[in-house]
């Protein structure tokens, strides 16, 4: 049973949700129904990739042919250690954001978009997992573009709560379609120089190429900016806050937890186990690039958080300064930067999740984001305050939570291999984030309540607390980062087993 | 042995939940405190009479990282602290609950709560066996003080709670972390071990910017120049300024630069490369500093925070010096001193619930009204200044010893000199206080009655045991002998 | 100079594609108006997918489609299979590129990119005045 469970769980992970989602859409227009059905396969999904992530801890490595044909003619889904803890952020991801997005959606969208988001979710679920999945790189190229346009369609559906989302989802339309386009003419040179697409077997041809090839820079050069734009490092990351913020609460959750890491995935990808870090670029010009940028990315989000005054706002940015620190120990291009960097995505899908999940459920209670209509909320809404000073101390990454162990790792990277600079910069950034997360808080636990609201009289009626639906996955994603803060064999050693078969593919 | 130390662990933790729990209940609450933070002071000093010199007690909680546990153990130094800090609870915990209810203050049982949590991570802190547990429990210490500090939840009660936490969190993020880092990578361990685990993977260079990095970046030590928060963080009620800043969060400061010198780098090392010579000049300048600003403060708590700037230099003086010797006069202050300080604190406390002031200048005479009071008062100076018989004068003496005997020219001295001059400075700035209200103003006819009891009993018992503390030298110094020992 | 006219003769095909390319980039970066911009992206991924179909041509060979013939030569099938994907995929962006214009023509009553900007930086405004 579980061997043919094991022969079959690559492709299920990702086809329950993509096939269900047109279903759901032919065969149902309530939204509960939709949102009933896109649960359940979520929680099958997860399933599935826990079943993967168990069966690839012991080193093996799944493949799944496509219409059985063997590659490289055929399309195949290869699932190793990395590939198996992305599917598991994602799956995981989608599933405590679908938990959570029953009430919030019920509450932000019109009833008639409201099956119509669950599709979308359901088909940016299903596109992110095809893209940790599969070892072609065009059908990367094809996930990427289905997740990605599945994302737009996400923030759009925000416009009727604030138009904004209009405009944002947009943007992130013609940014994000310049660099799959990118991503898709990279792909296309190295076909060209080497006639196949399957990634395990790109990486064979590859390497037997003469190095100093010009195409096979260009081709580097185009999947790694093209991939920039998705993992939103700078400069090519104005399109991330707006979106963030402005889209529908549950949409925030599950992109800020899984989209962007999946673009980091597929870098690690195509720069350790295609290209490995010696051939075309090489490894001293990469670390040229990355570490800079990625120190700039993370000083500059950090800066605009600071400033910020709408809540959901200062998180996306505090997005794009932690998505800095995750290529930052890419870009240290060594095991330990690698160890760092996957365990702090681990860790910070959870923290990020449950911070947006809180800010959901304060969305839910009032319209306004602003900090000065959030004074006093942690007396109305304890519970939720409670989880997102939880979710903060990880984000701060306070001792005994699992932001703590990334950042350890990420400064320890740094200090082995001399570069005292950058981990004084990691410490630096992670007060900025001290100052930003204390403004909520502060605001939330310290401030009486503006008595002066819109146009409202004064005596009204305080604002309750979030539904159950909304505070159990919020509770969920808080404790369970404090938890891998404690115990952490499941990120660590997942991030050691991942950094080990990098570096050992990478020579 | 191990139960008993896990149960002093949990204890204060524990009695936090049950304190939340209890909350609309004053009565039960409090006394669930007191009975809490008996059993807290009965395990530790039950420990502190198990403990026994050459085996070891040491016990792995959890793994975190591999090859980094979290861990605690039983020594000395960290015995001495703890059974500080648990003795001290239980005094001050009864104070606080006079305080409390005496001045109305609101929102008790989340003050009560996070004044367990604080004295569970500072015994944490205590028993910590490497230094990545110390620093678990030093940002517990440090997250769980801060809703104290602000309490009031005024103007100033953030601005000081910003004030502390920015300071805080900035020295032990930027500094700390790195330094603890660095360590892991230079030695391969972070657990405390005699003689330090830093000896022979490092030049005296290395050691000392290492050094610095440490003393700062434990800024709960209050070191010049980052010594701000503790006069910003006065904004708090006295309680907490008694317990939490004249001996457990300052205290775990200091007790952390103590173990730093002792058990990472080890006093050979330090000596042998001269890497806490310069820390010897900050620590005499520290002292001086502080003592002269304290002498322009006419805030009652402004004076007394200044003051414990001045204090805690002396056992950073004391580190610096590098001697075994320098090591045990440190630990014997800062038990000196804690004692005393709460003392002080708690009777600022019983004169503003009494009198409503904090200005030295109104207190002219209120010394006829208040007599119990301000003689704790004038005991609790005399100890810091250092007259004998009080326990004061015996650490001081100690560590004028040390100095002599450390052979570091320049620096002994100065160290000395520093020592005999901020005795005199403290005379200064604190007799004054009592002498002003026992022995002028007497035109003014105040009519004003003592502190309540249970403001009056703690820090007259705290007084009192400055002075009685003194037939203890004996039994604390042979305890901490095994600090001044030279590694095997 | 011999190179260059090798360039200009043989791959022909990558220089106009690269032209069609940068006009397309340049139309998103410059033109204000919406559906001008999606025009230009659309020129753009267009581009790349003719520099492609182009370079998969085999010299002398016919479409790739079985025709029965012996020793027929065939351009080489995959590019076109691939490009077909891609083509669909900016089809699908287009479409809902076009839609999204169109809310935002109904919410802000305007599709020009600077009118679109100062109406976000007013509701922004009003957002995040200062505590």
């Amino acid at each position: 049973m579980s061997e043919t469970l094991a022969l079959h769980a690559p492709a299920l992970v990702i086809l329950l949700p993509l096939l269900t989602a047109p279903l759901c859409f032919l065969f149902s227009r309530a939204a509960n129904g939709v949102w009933a059905t896109a649960l359940l396969v979520s929680l099958l999904s997860f399933l599935c990739a826990a079943f993967l992530l168990e069966k690839t801890f012991d080193g093996r490595v799944l493949s799944y042919h496509f219409g059985g044909f063997p590659p490289p003619l055929g399309i195949e889904y290869r699932i190793d250690m990395m590939s198996a803890l992305m599917l598991l952020i994602v799956a995981g991801a989608s599933l405590l954001g679908l938990l959570f997005a029953r009430r919030s959606v019920a509450r932000e969208l019109p009833a008639a978009r409201q099956s119509a988001f669950y599709v979308c979710y359901l088909l940016c679920a299903s596109g992110l997992l095809g893209v940790a999945a599969t070892n072609d790189a065009f059908n990367m190229f094809v996930f990427l573009e289905i997740s990605s346009l599945a994302a737009y369609a996400l923030i759009a559906l925000g416009g009727d709560r604030d138009r904004r989302a209009l405009s944002a989802a947009y943007n992130y339309l013609i940014m994000g379609t310049i660099g799959a386009t990118f991503f898709v003419i990279g792909v296309f040179f190295l076909y060209a120089a080497t006639g196949t697409l399957n990634m395990t077997d790109l990486a064979d041809r590859l390497h037997a190429l003469p190095v100093g090839s010009r195409s096979l820079y260009a081709a580097e050069a185009f999947i790694i900016v093209g991939l920039a734009l998705k993992i939103a490092l700078f400069p090519l990351h104005v399109w991330l806050p707006n979106a963030y913020a402005f889209a529908p609460s549950a949409a925030t959750v599950f992109l800020s937890a899984a989209a962007a890491k999946v673009a980091i995935y597929a870098l690690v990808r195509f720069l350790f186990s295609v290209f490995g870090l010696d051939f075309a670029i090489g490894g001293e010009t990469l670390n040229a690039v990355i570490l800079p940028t990625a120190m700039i990315g993370m000083i500059i989000g950090s800066f605009s958080a600071i400033f910020a005054r709408h809540a959901k706002r200062i998180f996306a940015y505090s997005s794009i300064a932690q998505l800095g620190y995750m290529m930052l120990g890419i870009g240290l291009e060594s095991r330990e930067g690698l160890e760092a960097s996957f365990v702090y995505l681990f860790n910070h899908a959870l923290a990020k999740s449950a911070i947006f999940m809180a800010l959901g459920c304060i969305a839910y209670q009032q319209a306004s984001m602003k900090l000065s209509d959030l004074h006093g909320i942690a007396r109305d809404m304890p519970w939720t305050m409670a989880a997102f000073t939880i979710a903060a101390l990880s984000l701060i990454g306070a001792p005994l939570t699992g932001g703590f162990i990334g950042k350890w790792l990420l400064m320890d990277a740094a200090l082995a291999q001399g570069f005292w600079l950058i981990a004084l910069v990691i410490a630096a950034v992670s007060l900025m984030a001290v100052l930003y997360v204390w403004r909520v808080i502060e605001a939330a636990y310290l401030k009486a309540p503006t008595g002066r609201r819109r146009g409202a009289p004064r005596a009204e009626a305080p604002r309750r607390e979030a539904p159950f639906s909304m505070l159990l996955p919020l509770w969920i994603a808080a404790l369970l980062s404090v938890y891998f803060g404690v115990d952490t064999r499941l990120p660590v050693g997942a991030a050691e087993i991942i950094a080990d078969s990098l570096e050992a593919a990478g020579q | 042995m191990q139960t008993l130390s896990l149960l002093a662990l949990a204890l204060p933790f524990l009695g936090a939940a049950a304190i939340l729990l209890l909350g609309r209940l004053p009565n039960p609450r409090d006394i669930m405190m007191i009975a809490v933070s008996i059993g807290t002071a009965a395990c530790v000093i039950a420990l502190l009479f198990l403990y026994e010199d050459g085996k070891t007690h040491a016990w792995t909680l959890f793994a975190l990282l591999p090859n980094l546990d979290v861990a605690w153990h039983l020594e000395p130094l960290g015995l001495l602290f703890a059974a500080l800090a648990s003795a001290l609870w239980v005094i001050t915990g009864l104070y606080a609950i006079g305080y409390m209810r005496a001045n109305n203050e609101k929102k008790q049982p989340r003050f009560f709560a996070c004044f367990s949590i604080a004295i569970g991570s500072a015994i944490g802190v205590a028993f910590a066996a490497n230094l990545l547990t110390l620093f678990i429990f030093y940002e517990i210490l440090t997250l769980s003080t801060y809703p104290l500090v602000s309490h009031r939840e005024t103007k100033e009660a953030k601005r000081g709670g910003r004030y502390y936490l920015a300071y805080l969190l900035g020295t032990s993020f930027l500094f700390l972390l790195p330094a603890i880092i660095w360590t892991w990578r230079r030695a391969g361990t972070l657990d405390f071990v005699e003689g330090g685990i830093l000896p022979g993977s490092m030049g005296g260079m290395e050691a000392a910017l290492l050094l610095a990095l440490y003393v700062y970046g434990i800024g709960k030590a209050a070191l010049m120049p980052l010594h701000r928060w503790l006069p910003e963080a006065m904004v708090a009620p006295t309680p907490v300024s008694a317990l939490l800043h004249a001996v457990a969060v300052v205290k775990a400061g200091v007790f952390a630069v103590l173990k730093v010198g002792i058990y990472i780098f080890g006093a050979a090392f330090l000596s042998e490369k001269g890497a806490s010579e310069w820390l010897i000049w900050l620590a005499c300048f520290s002292i001086l500093a502080a003592s002269l600003i304290a002498l322009t403060k006419t805030n009652l708590k402004a004076r007394l925070a200044y003051s414990t700037v001045s204090q805690l230099a002396y056992v950073i003086l004391a580190m610096a010096l590098a001697t075994p010797a320098a090591m045990v006069a440190g630990a014997l202050h800062m038990a000196s001193h804690a004692l005393a300080k709460v003392s002080l604190f708690m009777c600022a406390g019983a004169i503003h619930t009494a009198s409503h002031k904090d200005e030295i200048p109104d207190m002219a005479g209120l010394g006829r009204a208040m007599p119990l009071t301000f003689s704790a008062f004038t005991l609790g100076a005399l100890s810091i200044i250092g007259l004998p018989p009080f326990i004061g004068m015996w650490s001081k003496w100690r560590l004028g010893e040390a100095a002599l005997s450390s052979g570091q020219s320049w620096g002994a001295w100065a160290a000395l000199a520093t020592l005999l001059l901020s005795s005199l400075l403290n005379l200064l700035y604190l007799l004054t206080i009592p002498a002003r209200a026992f022995l002028s103003g007497a035109e003014k006819r105040v009519a004003m009655r003592e502190a309540p009891f249970l403001c009056l009993l703690p820090p007259c018992l705290t007084a009192l045991a400055c002075f009685a503390m003194v037939f203890l030298i004996e039994p604390l110094g042979d305890f901490l002998a095994p600090l001044a020992r030279e590694p095997r | 100079m011999d190179n260059a006219l090798q360039i200009l003769t043989e791959d022909y095909n990558a220089i106009i594609a690269t032209f069609l390319m940068m006009i397309g980039l340049y139309i998103v970066m410059s033109r204000a108006h919406l559906i001008k911009k999606i025009l230009g992206l659309n020129l753009f991924q267009n581009a790349v997918f003719l520099f492609y179909i182009s370079a998969g041509k085999v010299g002398g060979g016919t479409a790739p489609i079985l025709t029965g013939e012996a020793g027929a030569i065939y351009s080489n099938p995959l590019p076109h299979v691939l490009i077909l994907t891609a083509i669909v995929v900016g089809v699908a962006t287009m479409g809902l590129g076009l839609a999204i214009v169109l809310r935002i023509h109904e919410a802000y009553g305007t599709i020009e990119e600077d009118e679109i900007a100062q109406a976000d930086i007013a509701d922004d405004t009003r957002d995040e005045d200062r505590e």
